[in-house]
């Protein structure tokens, strides 16, 4: 413990002695836009998300400029969000977690039927989902970090695992909206909605952007942040350097477990009742989210605003080809290309010119 | 977990007693695409009530995940080898498990497509279905009827299934329009009405957050919608949750297709205005009579007359009947739900 306080203590005087820092030798407009984007990641998703608002406002008009469709977009993609938050903890660290959808769902299920199975009330209920969802998280830890087996490896076989293990406890019985309304409205408490001016806010809306700022700063300042990022960097060097790799990829494990359970918690105050075939696609749509948002699929680089932008301009993507009567079909389309595009950019980035 | 090894266990057993019971005895299969969907469990019951009943060995095959075409071709095989009479079948891919079906009953097997057509139908003996399109005409002229006269000037919210349009998504969404009485242009495909009270389409796959998804696209375009055909109970209780978050659930009309219990339940609570009323119990209890006949004397299953199937039956479940459309109470639409 004292090992990492002196750690902090180090951090803290040197960040008044100036860096190493990138010199910038290219020239001309070019040069300098690839080099604010290379120090800030999160700027191509944002300049992305704000073009894509901008586009579809002029060809749609107020019916999606209004603050109700902007906000709706927010609450469309809250469950993916949080989920997507989880993700890019995993996939800085050069990991990548295919069993997220399926913690979630879980998660949202244990929260429904231990109140509706075994009669527990309902704090005890949720607070027994999200220690579950933590669990599940462990045992994806344990076995990346203890084993050493590949995060892809180890999660397509949790993924399976826990899917299975929740369609068979749940008897796949959906438990009604009415039902939770009238005798567990705690389990809603995320759908709780409230009004500011025409755009409509969420509980769950406010947890994720919350959870993606709390998450963006305890990555930046602090040395639990610092070590995932050098874990998914280069283990070997973050060992050599005094990092607890086992102890950092199991807690980001944990925490990705934990988060996935809340978005679960989600889950069910936005679809009301309690269904174990929601969610399923999460695992996909966050990773796509993900790498949408700029961070590197090689881990150790980029940042979890872009997350949260990226998340934003599928939900951007997919209400504008609504609105403009598209077939659903070009949203599946246009997220591909935007995948590909993201890709493209990130190695753009990563190019170092002569 | 013992749940899990109770159940492997218990597999294990009944494969091993079809197979002891093969020289002597009378021995079917159930291949479903998944053993967890309430549908498919209720099916599975069907099923081994009367396999028990006419004393026929039964064996059950299930995909893990809708759509595990592998594991049902490996479950046919299992059949063949097993040297079973007949094969109760509802396909994950129905055109490519037609070449694993043509195998069968070269082998003299007989394979009766339950719930879902083959494509081509005629890939099996008999199919045992539902007739989609007539569940989807009853709860449109049942819709066309509650409103009366307003009903020329509805705003229809369409949620179908996904994408890829598969038949039993069209054949509800059309038989839907013609009921309400609106021309469905190319029946085989949704989505290319000309029909100005259509608002859109849009997709839910089944389940409830792709329903509330879908209808907050819907009411995005316009938010004046006052009808709402879904594809199946779960995505109509997500509709309901859109439409409660704006604080219209009590002025717009959701009419659904399944007749589960979680989604009758809804019809009694107002959640859902009617919902046609499927039977898997029947389907798979038909299904193994008719295998039993056929391993006796070689007699096929006939068709519904003026169908390509077997009709096993759906009815209107509502508390609101109208004039000209047959219904049942909510009451008796608990006593005959599944799941």
């Amino acid at each position: 413990m004292s090992q990492s306080d002196s750690y902090d203590d180090v951090v803290k005087t040197r960040r008044e002695e100036s860096f190493a820092e990138f010199e910038d030798h290219r020239k001309g407009f070019i040069g300098k836009f690839h080099h604010a984007l290379h120090v800030t990641p999160a700027l191509v998703p944002l300049i992305v998300l704000v073009a894509s608002i901008i586009i579809f406002g002029l060809l749609i008009g107020d019916r999606f400029f209004s603050p109700f469709s902007l906000t709706l977009i927010l609450q469309q993609v809250q469950i993916v969000g949080i989920v997507a938050a989880a993700q890019s903890l995993i996939i800085l660290t050069a990991g990548i977690d295919l069993s997220v959808g399926a913690i979630t769902v879980f998660s949202s299920v244990v929260m429904g039927q231990f109140v509706f199975r075994y009669g527990l009330p309902p704090t005890f209920a949720v607070m027994g989902g999200l220690v579950f969802g933590t669990l599940c998280g462990a045992l994806n830890g344990l076995l990346v970090s203890r084993m050493k087996l590949p995060p892809f490896i180890v999660t397509l076989g949790t993924w399976q695992i826990i899917l299975a293990s929740n369609y068979l406890y749940s008897r796949n019985e959906t438990i009604r909206a009415q039902e939770i309304s009238s005798e567990a409205p705690l389990l809603h408490l995320m759908g709780a909605k409230f009004n500011v001016g025409g755009a409509v806010f969420t509980v769950g809306v406010c947890f994720m952007i919350l959870l993606v700022f709390v998450l963006a700063w305890v990555l930046r300042y602090t040395a639990w942040g610092r070590h995932v990022y050098a874990v998914g960097d280069d283990p070997e060097a973050a060992q050599l350097s005094g990092v607890n790799v086992k102890r950092t990829l199991l807690s980001v494990y944990m925490l990705s477990g934990l988060i996935c359970a809340f978005a679960g918690w989600a889950l069910i105050g936005r679809i009301g009742s309690v269904s174990p075939t929601s969610a399923y696609e999460a695992n996909i749509e966050s990773i796509t989210a993900v790498v949408i948002g700029g961070i590197s699929l090689f881990g150790g680089r980029g940042s979890i605003l872009g997350t949260l932008f990226g998340a934003l301009i599928v939900g951007v993507f997919t209400l504008g080809l609504r609105l403009l009567g598209a077939d659903a079909q070009w949203t599946y389309f246009f997220i591909g290309v935007l995948i590909i595009a993201a890709v493209a950019v990130d190695q753009w980035i990563r190019k170092v010119s002569a | 977990m013992t749940k899990l090894m109770a159940s492997t266990a218990l597999a294990f057993a009944c494969m091993a007693g079809a197979a002891a019971a093969q020289d002597s005895e009378i021995s079917a299969c159930l291949i479903t695409k998944t053993d967890t969907n309430p549908f498919f469990v209720k099916m599975r019951e069907g099923a081994s009530a009367k396999a028990e009943e006419l004393g026929i060995e039964l064996m059950t095959f299930a995909g893990q995940v809708d759509g595990d075409h592998e594991t049902q071709v490996q479950a046919i095989e299992t059949c063949i080898a097993s040297g079973a009479s007949g094969i109760l079948l509802t396909a994950s891919d129905t055109s490519s498990i037609v070449s694993s079906v043509e195998l069968a009953r070269e082998n003299g097997l007989l394979v009766i497509a339950l719930d879902t057509p083959l494509s081509p139908i005629d890939a099996a003996d008999a199919t045992f279905a539902t007739d989609n399109f007539l569940a989807g005409e009853l709860i449109g002229q049942w819709a066309a009827a509650t409103m009366g006269d307003e009903a020329e000037n509805a705003k229809i919210a369409m949620l179908d299934l996904n994408v890829s349009q598969p038949t039993v998504g069209v054949l509800r969404d059309q038989g839907f329009l013609t009921g309400f009485g609106i021309d469905v242009g190319d029946p085989n495909r949704w989505g290319d009405e000309e029909d100005e009270r259509i608002v859109g389409n849009d997709v839910t796959q089944g389940n409830e957050e792709g329903g509330r998804t879908a209808m907050e696209n819907l009411l995005a375009q316009d938010p004046e919608i006052n009808v709402v055909y879904t594809i199946n109970e779960p995505a109509a209780a997500g509709a309901y949750e859109a439409l409660r978050a704006i604080g219209r659930e009590n002025d717009v009309l959701i009419v659904s297709v399944d007749g589960g219990c979680p989604g009758v339940q809804n019809v009694a609570d107002g959640v859902i205005g009617a919902t046609s009323q499927q039977y898997p119990l029947d389907m798979a209890s038909l299904g193994i009579e008719a295998i039993a006949q056929y391993a006796e004397d070689g007699t096929l299953p006939e068709p519904t007359e003026g169908k390509d199937f077997f009709d096993t039956g759906v009815q209107l479940v509502t508390d609101a009947p109208v004039d000209g459309v047959e219904s049942i109470s909510v009451e008796e639409g608990m006593d005959l739900c599944w799941g």
